[in-house]
């Protein structure tokens, strides 16, 4: 009787594993689903949102756009340098992630900062040194308020000029996490821990479908 | 039921009386609301960008100016640890007497090495010296 248990659990447990090797994550965001015509059958093929084209002054007044993240996994998020409220919990998680994989050419980080006004480049470069951020691997972006709130939508991040909140500007801490593709694979509550520690794992499983 | 919870945390944490215990619970609370975002639920700080709030020598030196630094925040440089921190604090005008009080229990009796109450008689001497 034993016996049988322990064998149970050994197929079991090598089930499990098989199981958690082949996880992967969803594509999150709107599809569409479209009819084309190849070799004169008609298929049906499903189109998910990507995050589009986007160009950025970063923290060294450098221009950077989304080629500079082209074969890499990033973690996007939305910020400003003297948020009183959200953002020092947030940056705090992603920096956990930051020292996770220092080093790692395949993943990277975007900050785009959401006060136009204030946080220019130097600004930008200030706050990332204090943070204890030394590399190339996380960038802090700024643009135009055109530019920034009409990407934050791309990754279904709210954001929104607020004189009523504090620091005077109102958004959400999310944590984006986007494959190779420009997909979104994942979304985190960047002020949770527990939700940090599920976004690296993710990490893992995204990097894992590029060895 | 609060009683007993709060006299055995009162004998869990040493030499502290009952009311210094419920002021520390009350702090707690607060601080998470009001501080713990850049300064971290230990403590610790954020980099170089938020100081820690562990500097025993830091807390005890500066014990009359604690009180401003919450209220009415803060600028320049200061040294924790021997690092130096200059960024500006947001001053924290809604936070009351008792807040204040409440808060620095928290801080001084958890990062810091003091082991009784700051009151808040403590705070409101402190206050009316802050431009002094």
């Amino acid at each position: 009787m034993i016996k049988n248990i322990l064998a149970l659990a050994a197929v079991t447990i090598t089930f499990i594993a098989c199981e958690s090797k082949t996880q992967k994550l969803p594509i999150i965001g709107e599809r569409d689903v479209v009819e084309k015509v190849v070799d004169g059958k008609t298929v049906v093929d499903t189109v998910y949102a990507a995050i589009p084209e986007f160009e950025f002054l970063n923290q060294d007044s450098t221009l950077i756009s989304d080629k500079d993240f082209d074969n890499k996994i990033y973690v996007a998020n939305f910020f400003f340098t003297h948020c009183p409220s959200i953002c020092p919990t947030m940056q705090r998680n992603v920096l956990k992630a930051y020292q996770k994989y220092k080093g790692n050419a395949g993943v990277a980080f975007l900050s785009h900062s959401i006060d136009f006004k204030y946080d220019q480049p130097h600004i930008l470069k200030s706050y990332a040194t204090k943070l204890g951020v030394d590399n190339d691997q996380w960038q802090f972006v700024t643009g135009s308020k055109s530019a920034i709130y009409g990407i934050s939508d791309k990754y279904l991040v709210f954001t929104k000029e607020d004189e009523n909140v504090p620091g005077g500007y109102d958004h959400s801490g999310y944590l984006v996490l986007i494959d190779h593709n420009k997909y979104i694979r994942g979304v985190y509550d960047g002020t949770s821990e527990e939700e940090t520690e599920k976004l690296m794992k993710d990490m893992d499983i995204l990097l894992a479908e590029y060895k | 039921m609060t009683l007993l919870g709060l006299s055995q945390l009162a004998s869990c944490q040493g030499n502290m009386d009952i009311k210094t215990a419920q002021y520390v619970v009350n702090g707690q609370k607060l601080y998470k609301t009001h501080c713990q975002n850049c300064h971290g639920a230990k403590g610790e700080g954020l980099g170089k960008l938020y100081p820690p709030l562990t500097d025993h020598n830091y807390l005890s030196k500066n014990r009359e100016k604690l009180a401003c630094i919450i209220k009415n925040g803060m600028s320049g440089e200061i040294e924790i640890h021997g690092e130096k921190y200059n960024q500006i604090m947001p001053a924290n005008p809604t936070l009351n007497n008792v807040d204040v009080a409440y808060i620095l229990t928290y801080i001084t009796t958890t990062f810091g090495d003091a082991d009784s109450t700051f009151t808040q008689e403590e705070v409101i001497k402190n206050l009316a010296d802050c431009n002094k």
